[in-house]
């Protein structure tokens, strides 16, 4: 149990409460569709063409969120070029940034 | 055992810097010697660490003097100032120390199967040793220039390490960058001690924060020492290097990296708290921090989403979480002036950062080691070319999944527990914070989920069929992780209020590090 | 004023040591500068480090029978020693590792050479 300014979590508590909840989705689930055809209803339809083969049917990596990535492209398109990989860069970041804190720590402290 | 304890910050130190001149030799009589070298020694440092951490919860701070008549006798003979080498270990401390003493054992044991195929093998187990010493020696350290040095101890041998697999081009790449930036913070660094031995003729933290005045000079050395030390946490918009030189390292070392980047920022902290403290403008200094956090998180995970390769992604995400501990601690310190904010929320968004920590020093090296177990299966790092090994590395999927849950924060894992203390004591700060918090809490869920789903699920994959699980000891490596992620999900109250609470207390109370050294004038 | 030059032009030599290797780190894309800047700005930080701990006229502390007169202090020079030999050490292993460069990529160019971004 732990205490924030304004809660608690407990993990025990919480448990107990996701497997009450469990058990009542899986009586709700026995309750159901009788005519459930084992077989048929868990294949693969793909529009009535035919079935592809097993590599595939696995989506790709760079496929996830496409459409993620195609929406916020203004955000990525700036932000991946500045990842350079250049060694130089990296280090004038560094300077760059030594300057800037040292400049706001100046300001800041009226001197 | 009571000189065991009395003497055992050093022996914590000594023993993996010892173990890893003995690797050498020993490892070219007998393979099995030296496995059980590193093992055991690995497990004594640990064990030590705990008594360690054991004695420090009764009696407060531990101060080991070195080549002084008594451990305590920091200040000999009445003499103003101490002249010696003086480690300093308070809970703060100890709390690294476990968290490095157990994720280097679990690392170690994960590389003997994992490296077993590499020539050079005692090299690379020297090499480990070193870099376990070299963080440990940041860790306990009571003295700027130690700092420096133990740094460098961890810097070049974790270079040496990333660029261990010679043969691949990128390996190489990274560990440049490594040793680049790392000598470069590192000198930056050196300036910044010079700057503050220019004006008070000391290196101790401890009477350094005695005579501090926060002059000008004062002030270009904490710039210095923030900006070098986060360079090496991997801070947005320093984090660049990052990402290249995690991701070609054997995944425990990156494993073990991510705890030195831990130790960095462990040092960021001890500056700002116990040796700037209250002196420091703590409201523009935090507010920087947090600023920065903020951009870490949020900069860190949207890159995270984008990436294929599984440790870049994965580097990424070690970014992004930095920043929750940034902006859990930076809240902190930019209510350190204010007694009455402090008390309602200041002190629990550090230990809501420093809780993070803990947690993320267990996730994020068990995702790292699964990502070395894919890779130490199918050869690939690429998560386009990878499916459906869940049908044939169990375990290494349920780790995984313990993992990811941890890490984007899935009640009732203790990823969830340490983000909680975060969100809700810093909206009382600003609500903004929270809501960026949670925000790239999802997008992390979210990207995790593409990760899994491109590796593990799916059909089984031709060149895969014949994938097996991980060896034995790749898998106790990561159980010892997982372990120890179940159990701070199960007793979260524990583990705050016994070490992340003092380790937070150890932080803000900066009279009691000062007395330790300024008051241990023993006749 | 002009009594104080000599005294401070250590530190005025430490500062232009640093200017010029930064100056290298940023602008010059070749990986052996790369590495000559890092080693003038060990040497700008040394020489700091050194030029702290002298004091007009004193003696070296390296007598246990110290002649009349202020002593030049001790730990800085410790410092430059071993931060000398930890230099030393950087500087090899990335020496190591740009020899490993040009053998994989067969360029020396930052820029050239990199395999990583994004």
């Amino acid at each position: 149990m732990i205490e924030s300014p304004s809660g608690f979590w407990g993990p025990v508590v919480w448990i107990i409460a996701a497997i009450v909840a469990l058990l009542i989705a899986y009586f709700i689930q026995r309750r159901g569709e009788k005519a459930y055809k084992k077989g048929v209803q868990s294949e693969t339809f793909l529009m009535g063409n035919p079935k592809l083969s097993e590599g595939e049917t696995h989506v790709k990596a760079h496929n996830i969120y496409w459409g993620f990535f195609e929406g916020l492209k203004k955000y990525y398109v700036p932000t991946i070029t500045a990842h350079t990989g250049i060694i130089n860069d990296h280090l004038i970041w560094l300077i760059a940034g030594i300057a800037i804190v040292m400049i706001i720590l100046f300001v800041a402290g009226g001197i | 055992m009571a000189a065991l304890i009395t003497h055992s910050p050093i022996l914590i130190i000594a023993i993996p810097l010892l173990a890893a001149f003995l690797t050498l030799p020993i490892g070219m009589a007998s393979k099995k010697a030296r496995n059980a070298l590193l093992i055991v020694s690995l497990a004594f440092v640990t064990f030590l660490v705990i008594i360690l951490a054991r004695d420090i919860s009764i009696n407060g701070i531990h101060i080991y003097t070195l080549g002084a008549t008594s451990p305590e006798l920091t200040l000999p003979g009445g003499a103003m100032v101490p002249i010696r080498i003086i480690l300093e270990v308070d809970a703060m401390s100890i709390f690294m120390g476990i968290i490095w003493a157990t994720v280097s054992l679990a690392a170690a044991i994960f590389s003997l199967s994992h490296m077993a195929s590499e020539t050079g093998q005692n090299r690379f187990y020297t090499l480990l040793l070193l870099m376990v010493t070299g963080g440990f020696g940041m860790m306990f350290t009571g003295d700027l220039f130690n700092l420096f040095v133990f740094l460098e101890i961890a810097s070049i041998s974790g270079a040496a390490l990333i660029a261990f697999r010679t043969r691949f081009a990128d390996a190489v790449e990274g560990g440049f960058k490594y040793i680049v930036i790392s000598a470069v913070a590192g000198l930056i660094f050196l300036f910044g001690v010079g700057l503050l031995y220019a004006q008070y003729n000391s290196l101790n933290i401890g009477f350094l924060a005695n005579a501090m005045q926060y002059s000008t000079l004062d002030i270009i050395a904490l710039t210095l020492f923030l900006v070098a030390l986060t360079i090496k946490t991997g801070m947005v918009p320093l984090h660049m290097w990052y990402p290249d030189s995690y991701t070609v390292a054997p995944a425990n070392i990156t494993a073990m990296l991510v705890i030195t980047s831990h130790a960095c920022m462990y040092a960021v902290f001890r500056i700002c708290f116990s040796l700037y403290g209250i002196t420091l403008d703590a409201t523009t200094v935090g507010w920087i921090i947090v600023i920065i956090g903020l951009l870490t998180m949020f900069v860190g995970v949207t890159m995270a989403v984008f990436q294929t390769d599984v440790m870049r992604f994965m580097s990424y995400h070690a970014i992004s979480q930095m920043g929750y501990m940034w902006m859990g601690v930076g809240v902190g310190l930019a209510v350190l002036g204010n007694p009455e904010a402090l008390a309602t929320y200041g002190r629990d968004a550090i230990s809501g950062g420093i809780f993070h920590i803990l947690n993320h020093a267990m996730y994020k090296p068990l995702l790292f080691m699964t990502a070395g177990a894919l890779f130490h299966r199918t050869g690939t790092r690429d998560l386009n070319k990878m499916g459906g090994l869940g049908h044939n590395m169990k375990f290494t999927l349920i780790l995984y999944i313990i993992g990811t849950l941890s890490i984007a924060g899935i009640p009732p894992l203790n990823g969830f527990a340490s983000k909680f203390l975060i969100y809700e004591s810093v909206y009382q700060f600003n609500p903004v914070l929270a809501v960026v918090a949670m925000l790239v809490s999802i997008i992390t869920l979210a990207s995790f989920t593409k990760a899994f789903q491109s590796a593990f699920t799916g059909p089984q994959l031709p060149e895969y069929k014949d994938v097996k699980e991980v060896p034995k000891p790749m898998l106790i490596g990561m159980g010892i992780l997982a372990a120890g992620i179940i159990f701070t999900s199960i007793f979260p109250g524990l583990i705050v209020e016994r070490i992340v609470n003092p380790a937070t207390d150890a932080l803000i109370n900066q009279a009691a590090y000062v007395n330790g050294i300024m008051g241990g004038g023993m006749p | 004023m002009m009594e104080y030059i000599p005294l401070n032009f250590p530190f005025l030599a430490a500062a232009l040591l640093v200017g010029i290797s930064f100056y290298i780190l940023i602008f010059k894309r070749n990986l052996i500068k790369l590495i000559m800047g890092i080693a003038i700005l060990a040497s700008g930080v040394n020489l700091f480090l050194v030029a702290l701990g002298y004091r007009a006229g004193g003696n070296a502390p390296i007598y246990t029978d110290v002649p009349e007169g202020p002593m030049v202090l001790p730990v800085p020079q410790a410092l430059t020693l071993t931060s000398i030999v930890i230099n030393v050490a950087v500087l090899a292993l990335m020496l190591t590792m740009v020899i490993l460069i040009y053998r994989h990529t067969g360029s020396l160019d930052s820029e050239k050479s990199r395999k990583m971004k994004g």
